[in-house]
C-alpha cells in the first residue's frame, strides 16, 4: 500500500506514470491544467515524452501520432477542449487508436464557469464527433478511483484500439485527500500490452468481426496505411458496401461483445433499502454522506453507482427497476439531466430527479432535503 | 531504368490524380530524394493530410498515414516525437497547409522539429472543385470568387523564415531534376525542412483560368518564378507576383527538438539524482 495526500488531477498523472503512458501531450485548459503540470515533471524525469502543443487539436494529433507509432500515450483536456478535439476522435475510433482522453468538467456550454464544477461533458462524451461511435467513458467516484480508473483507462484504450473517455469533474480533479493506492508493481501486473501479430499475412484491419484492429508498431518491416477514410481489411479506402457496412458493424461488435469486460459499478447498501439514489463522479461522495446520515434516522437509502458510464450498465439498471417504485427512485447529476435520459430509456420508468448547474457541488444536505421533500422521510 | 517500382504500391495504381497534374511529379522526385539520402523504407513514414495531394501517402511502400484535414504536421510530430531517429516526412496542399492547418506550420517550424513538410501548391483547392485557397493569385477565377479573387495570397515560404524554419525552399514541377536535388537537400538537413512546390492543376484551375492545356498551366507557373540571385536582383514594383525559387535559408546551426529533449531529460534526471528535483 501507499499512502499519499493527494488530488484527483495528480492521481491522474500518477496513474499516467504507472501504466506505462509514453508519450503526453496537451494543452492547457482550466480545471485539468494540473494534470500537465505533474506530467512536466515526472515524464521528463522518468525519460518519457512530454509536450505542450500550440492548441487542443494539436495536442490530441500528436497523441494518436505517437500511439499509431506504437507507444502510449495521452491528452488531457476540459470541456470547450473537448469540443475542439471532436475530429480526431473521430479519427482515433475510424482507424482504432488507443488514447486516453482525460476531460475534467467545468460549467458549459462554451466558456460557462471555467473554474467551477459541473457534470454537463456526458452526452458529449458518448458522441463526441460525427459518425457512428462507441464511445467508452469512464467516470471515478472517489478520489482514489482517479488513479485506479486511468490505470483501467490505458488497459481499455490498448485492449479494445479505441480511444477511451476519462471524466473528472473539477470536485474531483481539485479536492486532495488522505488515500491509499495500491503498490506499484501490482498495478503492473494488471497492465493490458497491445497485440501484435508478425505473421507474413499481417493486415492491420483483417481481424475476426468481433475483434479490435492490430496495429503493429511502426518501423518494425510491416509498413501499412492508416487513413480515417472508410476502409478495407487491409487499411487502404474503399467505399465498397458490404465492406463499408463491415467496417463499422465491427467497431461496434468489438465493443458490445465484450461488455462484461469494460461494465463497471458500485453499489452501496442496496440489499436492504427502500430508497434508491442513482449517481456518479463526486456527486457519489456527497450522496454517501448523506445516506449515512439517514440510516442514523433509520431510513434505509441505498446507492447504486455506474463507473463505466458508457456503454451504460443498462441490464443492471432495468434489475433494479424491479425492485424499486420510481417514486422511491431519486437521479442526481451536476447537469440538466443528460444521464436521467439514459435511466429512464433503461428502467422504463420516470424516477425523481435532482440536479443542480450553478457550478456548485450538490450537498449532502440538499440530498436529504429532497429524498424528504418526495416521501417525508 | 530507375526502379520506382520497389518503393511504390504498385497495386495502388494508376494514381487517382486527374492527367496532367503535378501531384504525380512530386511523388517521383520525393522517391528519389529518399533513395538520394540513402533511406530505408521501413525507417520511413509518410504522412499526408485532406486534398489531392493528401492521396500521395497511399502510394508509397512505407509506413503511411492519411490523416484529417490540415492536422499532418501534428499527427507527424507525434510520430517523430517519439520516434526520433525515424525518418518523417509530411505532404500537405496549400488548403491543408496554409488555411485550415497553418498553426501547426507555424509551431512546427518553431520547434525546429525534423519533419520535412512538403506543399504542393497548386493554388486552388482542386478536390474540391476550385474553392479559392490563400495562394490563388488576385484577379483569378475560383468557384467561391467567380468574378476573380479579391482576397491577397500568403507567400508560404515568407511565413515559413518568418517562423524561424532552419531550412526554406521553393521549387516547382516544370524541372524534374532541380526538384529532385531540393529536396535531397532538404531531406538531409536535420531540422524542420520546409519546400513549396509550384504545381499545375490543369482541371480545376487552369482549364477554368482560360489556359485551355496542361501545359498552358505549366507555362503560367514557370511565368511566376525565377531564380532566388534573379529575383533579388529585381526593382521592388518588378517583384510583385513574382516568386524567387531554390534554397532560400537554411540555418545549421539551430537545435532540433527532439536532441534538444534528450538533452532536457538529461538535465532533469541529472536533478533529481543530486535531489534537486521535486
Amino acid at each position: 500500500m501507499r499512502k499519499l495526500k493527494a488530488s484527483g488531477n495528480e492521481l491522474v498523472a500518477l496513474g499516467a506514470l504507472d501504466a506505462g503512458c509514453e508519450v503526453f501531450a496537451g494543452y492547457p485548459i482550466t480545471p485539468s491544467s494540473e494534470v500537465m503540470h505533474k506530467i512536466s515533471v515526472s515524464f521528463p524525469a522518468h525519460g518519457r515524452k512530454f509536450i505542450q502543443m500550440e492548441d487542443e487539436i494539436a495536442a490530441i494529433s500528436v497523441a494518436l501520432g505517437s500511439s499509431m507509432s506504437g507507444k502510449i500515450s495521452m491528452t488531457n483536456t476540459s470541456g470547450p477542449g473537448m469540443s475542439l478535439k471532436a475530429e480526431q476522435i473521430g479519427y482515433g475510433h475510424m482507424a482504432e487508436i488507443p488514447l486516453v482522453i482525460v476531460n475534467v468538467m467545468r460549467g458549459g456550454p462554451s466558456t460557462g464557469l471555467p473554474t467551477r464544477t459541473q457534470q454537463s461533458d456526458i452526452l458529449q462524451a458518448r458522441a463526441p464527433t460525427n459518425g457512428d461511435v462507441r464511445t467508452i467513458v469512464l467516470v471515478p467516484g472517489t478520489t482514489e478511483e482517479c488513479y485506479t480508473e486511468t490505470i483501467r483507462a490505458f488497459n481499455l484504450a490498448e485492449k479494445f484500439m479505441q480511444p477511451v473517455i476519462l471524466l473528472l469533474d473539477e470536485t474531483l480533479g481539485h479536492a486532495a485527500r488522505d488515500i491509499e493506492l495500491p503498490d506499484l508493481s501490482e498495478i503492473q501486473a494488471t497492465l493490458i500490452k497491445r497485440r501484435v501479430n508478425n505473421k507474413s499475412d499481417y493486415q492491420p484491419y483483417g481481424v475476426n468481426d468481433d475483434e479490435p484492429a492490430i496495429l503493429n508498431p511502426f518501423f518494425t518491416g510491416q509498413p501499412y496505411h492508416i487513413t480515417g477514410l472508410t476502409h478495407d481489411h487491409t487499411g487502404f479506402p474503399t467505399e465498397h458496401p458490404i465492406l463499408s457496412q463491415k467496417l463499422i458493424d465491427r467497431q461496434f461488435k468489438k465493443i458490445d461483445a465484450h461488455l462484461g469486460e469494460i461494465e463497471k459499478f458500485k453499489k452501496c447498501h442496496l440489499d436492504d433499502a427502500d430508497y434508491l439514489i442513482i449517481c456518479y463522479g463526486s456527486v457519489y461522495l456527497a450522496a454517501r454522506d448523506a445516506i449515512e446520515k439517514l440510516r442514523e434516522e433509520n431510513q434505509n437509502v441505498g446507492i447504486f453507482r455506474p463507473i463505466t458510464l458508457w456503454p451504460s450498465p443498462e441490464k443492471r439498471m432495468s434489475e433494479l427497476a424491479k425492485k424499486f417504485d420510481p417514486q422511491n427512485i431519486l437521479v442526481i447529476e451536476m447537469n440538466k439531466g443528460q444521464y436521467l435520459r439514459e435511466v429512464e430509456r433503461s428502467m422504463r420508468n420516470r424516477p425523481q430527479f435532482l440536479s443542480k448547474v450553478n457550478g456548485r457541488a450538490i450537498s449532502p444536505l440538499e440530498i436529504i432535503e429532497k429524498l424528504r421533500e418526495m416521501h417525508h422521510v | 531504368m530507375y526502379d520506382y517500382e520497389s518503393k511504390l504500391r504498385t497495386d495502388r495504381l494508376p494514381t487517382q490524380w486527374c492527367p496532367g497534374c503535378g501531384d504525380g511529379m512530386v511523388l517521383k522526385a520525393m522517391i528519389r530524394a529518399i533513395d538520394a539520402n540513402g533511406w530505408n523504407m521501413n525507417d520511413v513514414c509518410l504522412v499526408s493530410g485532406i486534398g489531392c495531394s493528401g492521396r500521395i501517402s497511399s502510394y508509397v511502400n512505407c509506413n503511411t498515414v492519411h490523416t484529417t484535414h490540415g492536422r499532418p504536421i501534428a499527427y507527424a510530430t507525434g510520430i517523430k516525437f517519439a520516434n526520433p531517429e525515424k525518418n518523417v516526412i509530411v505532404v500537405s496542399g496549400d488548403g491543408d497547409g496554409l488555411a485550415i492547418g497553418l498553426s501547426h506550420f507555424m509551431h512546427a517550424a518553431r520547434r525546429n522539429i525534423d519533419l520535412k513538410y512538403i506543399i504542393i501548391n497548386n493554388f486552388i483547392y482542386g478536390l474540391t472543385n476550385s474553392q479559392a485557397s490563400p495562394t490563388t493569385p488576385l484577379g483569378m477565377w475560383a468557384v467561391t470568387q467567380p468574378f476573380g479573387n479579391t482576397d491577397n495570397s500568403f507567400d508560404a515560404c515568407d511565413l515559413a523564415i518568418a517562423a524561424k524554419a532552419t531550412f526554406v525552399a521553393r521549387s516547382t514541377t516544370l524541372d524534374l531534376i532541380k526538384l529532385e536535388k531540393i529536396l535531397t537537400a532538404a531531406f538531409k538537413h536535420k531540422g524542420f525542412s520546409f519546400v513549396e512546390i509550384f504545381s499545375g492543376c490543369p482541371v480545376n484551375f487552369g482549364k477554368k483560368n482560360e489556359m485551355g492545356s496542361p501545359k498552358e498551366t505549366d507555362d503560367w507557373i514557370g511565368s511566376l518564378v525565377l531564380p532566388a540571385n534573379k529575383f533579388e536582383a529585381l526593382p521592388e514594383e518588378e517583384k510583385i507576383g513574382k516568386f524567387p525559387i531554390g534554397i532560400l535559408n537554411q540555418n545549421t546551426k539551430a537545435k532540433e527538438h527532439c536532441e534538444k529533449y534528450l538533452e532536457y531529460v538529461a538535465q532533469v534526471q541529472a536533478k533529481f539524482a543530486e535531489g534537486k528535483g521535486e
